[in-house]
């Protein structure tokens, strides 16, 4: 188990997107003694991110990517963190995730969840991508798994979409980013294969 | 349907795929949204779908 962690240690992780899905999935790595995150939102904290996403009041009306490396290195001060705060398209996921071994998507856009998704799938072959899709409303714990098609692992029930009757709620959204965390540990710690060309299938 | 082939936007189509943003696998390989009337499908091929859905 300690060279196991020791993998967890040296590896390079991308977060893309730090909202929900992305501040929490950080923070769960972060404590799990991840070496290197590599962070990317354009967005500012407000108000109403507090009900669900990683942050404080005092932090409100910073940029997620600064508020986030403060609260990461507050548990874990050995922990290298780059922070980008920039729209992500295509050249930017290749430019800015170039060293990592898993990117997690945790974008709040279908189109932007499909953008990643299609370039890693396409041009980054290599590695891994656990992308966040269907978190909304509460309750329904049994719904909510992990499904690996190749080097893409989808976590959420598939189906429940964020809208004004379905709001996301802390505690699914928790478990979401909880799953995609737990994910990427078991990709580094048992030093999973993209599988190239076959698919994994896994329910 | 033994024996024929559809092109992949057929196929969504015949699985009432509604939602907008889908990943589609063929055979393990990455089929994008422009390709999908010039990619054929037939007996034995793979053929994976997921929708992506809002939020996060």
């Amino acid at each position: 188990m300690k060279s196991k962690l020791e993998k967890l240690r040296d590896t390079c992780i991308g977060i893309a997107g730090c909202g929900g899905l992305g501040s929490n999935c950080a923070m769960a790595l972060a404590r799990a003694g991840v070496g290197r995150l590599v962070i990317a939102d354009f967005d500012v904290v407000s108000r109403e991110n507090l009900d669900r996403q990683y942050y404080f009041l005092d932090q409100v009306g910073e940029k997620k990517v600064v508020a986030l490396r403060e609260n990461l290195r507050r548990v874990n001060p050995d922990i290298v963190i780059e922070a980008h705060d920039l729209r992500l398209g295509p050249d930017e996921v290749l430019r800015i995730f170039k060293d990592c071994q898993v990117i997690v998507e945790a974008f709040d856009r279908a189109d932007m969840k499909l953008m990643i998704i299609e370039t890693v799938t396409e041009r980054m072959a290599d590695r891994f991508i656990v992308a966040g899709s269907g978190l909304a409303g509460y309750g329904r714990n049994n719904d909510l798994r992990t499904r690996r098609l190749g080097n893409l692992f989808i976590c959420g029930d598939e189906t429940s979409e964020v809208s004004e009757e379905l709001p996301p709620l802390a505690p699914r959204v928790a478990v979401v980013a909880a799953l995609q965390a737990n994910q990427v540990l078991e990709i580094v710690m048992d030093d999973l294969e993209p599988a190239s060309g076959e698919d994994v299938w896994d329910e | 349907m033994a024996g024929e082939s559809f092109s992949v936007r057929e196929l969504l189509t015949m699985m009432t795929f509604t939602f907008p943003m889908i990943v589609v696998k063929v055979n393990g390989h990455l089929v994008k949204k422009e390709d999908y009337e010039r990619i054929f499908v037939g007996d034995g091929d793979n053929v994976e779908a997921i929708h992506l859905i809002s939020g996060g």
